[in-house]
């Protein structure tokens, strides 16, 4: 029994990561990329700005962008502002 | 764009290829609603308004402000002027401008770094780093700036093709604080574009901008905080007109005495003047 909860644990940290998603934590599956994580977040790609680490993702590199355990996440969108 | 521009029926000016006819710069921050700010917006008749970009999670939706904002741009023909309010360095600048102009597809960025929380204050060395770096990059950078004259100078050496010194700190409503330091940088740099950007509060603050030579202001508080922001819009867009009309017209010199007006002579008018 404890030799099985310990596969199932084991299994669970191998399969997600840990993101910081607008500075919330946040797991996706290993291998996810930035696009679709927009996509499961339910925002239409031109409606978001994305950022990894700091840095800006333009919206056609982000199916490239695979996301990696510690990232932090930024999605931006439009808002009134002076 | 010259400070000198003869009063004419045209009297418009230039960023980059558009060319604009209103002086006066709106932002789109703090409406009570959407419909009163498109009411405001086309009260003022402005040209160009300002928007802002926020976390996605932080935003919970805009309530339609933006949907409006770029119908109401779209029947005008009106420009959007996106900004990066909240950063504190150059670094952060430069990666939220690249996103606001993904967002809004437009190279027009209002530059803000700020450096002090308490006034707001622009960190003129932040903004000159990231002026700099935005300006390879494509970006036309609106620089909200101090009215320190040679960090001005600076920003246009970077290539900025205006500049929007701030009259007072962002939403204190104070009018020009500094009016030396204004008039001066209207002086030295005569064939700059100039923008008054934040502090201004009422109408005669604009108005006084534009009698000093100012092109044009950019305000947001003290419509969208008014009593009834679509009124204050429409006394903004008259005050800015009225006092760009008074510069082109050409103000009086200050005088330290009393000048008389009223040609009457030296003589009294009552007294020993008939024989």
């Amino acid at each position: 029994m404890n030799e099985m909860m310990t596969t199932t644990t084991t299994t669970t940290t191998t399969t997600t990561i840990a993101l910081t998603l607008d500075g919330k934590p946040h797991r996706v599956a290993i291998g996810s990329t930035l696009g679709g994580l927009v996509d499961s977040l339910g925002h239409a790609s031109n409606k978001v700005s994305t950022a990894v680490n700091g840095m800006f993702v333009p919206r056609g590199q982000r199916a490239q962008c695979v996301l990696r355990d510690g990232d932090a996440v930024l999605l931006f969108q439009p808002i009134v502002g002076g | 764009m010259s400070n000198s521009t003869p009063s004419s029926a045209a009297d418009t000016w230039q960023v980059g290829d558009f060319t604009l006819g209103s002086r006066f710069l709106l932002g789109t921050a703090g409406y009570p609603s959407p419909q009163v700010l498109r009411e405001a917006i086309v009260a003022a008749g402005t040209q160009v308004v300002t928007v802002g970009l926020k976390r996605t999670l932080a935003a919970a939706g805009d309530n339609g402000f933006i949907g409006v904002i770029q119908q109401t741009l779209a029947d005008s023909g009106a420009r959007l002027l996106p900004n990066t309010a909240g950063c504190r360095s150059a670094r952060e600048a430069v990666q939220l401008a690249h996103m606001a102009r993904e967002l809004y597809d437009t190279p027009w960025l209002k530059l803000e770094v700020v450096g002090d929380e308490h006034t707001l204050q622009p960190d003129m060395f932040e903004l000159h780093a990231a002026a700099t770096q935005l300006v390879r990059d494509g970006f036309t950078v609106f620089p909200y700036c101090t009215d320190d004259l040679v960090g001005c100078r600076r920003l246009l050496d970077a290539g900025c093709p205006l500049l929007m010194p701030w009259g007072a700190p962002i939403g204190s409503g104070q009018g020009l604080l500094n009016v030396f330091a204004l008039r001066t940088l209207r002086e030295r740099l005569p064939d700059t574009t100039l923008i008054i950007d934040a502090g201004i509060g009422a109408p005669s603050d604009a108005a006084q901008a534009l009698e000093l030579g100012f092109d044009a202001v950019l305000l947001n508080s003290a419509v969208s905080q008014a009593r009834d922001p679509a009124a204050m819009a429409r006394a903004f867009r008259l005050a800015i007109e009225g006092g760009r009309i008074a510069r082109n017209a050409g103000v009086m010199a200050q005088q330290d005495f009393a000048v008389a007006s009223t040609p009457v002579g030296g003589e009294p008018l009552l007294l020993g003047g008939a024989s």
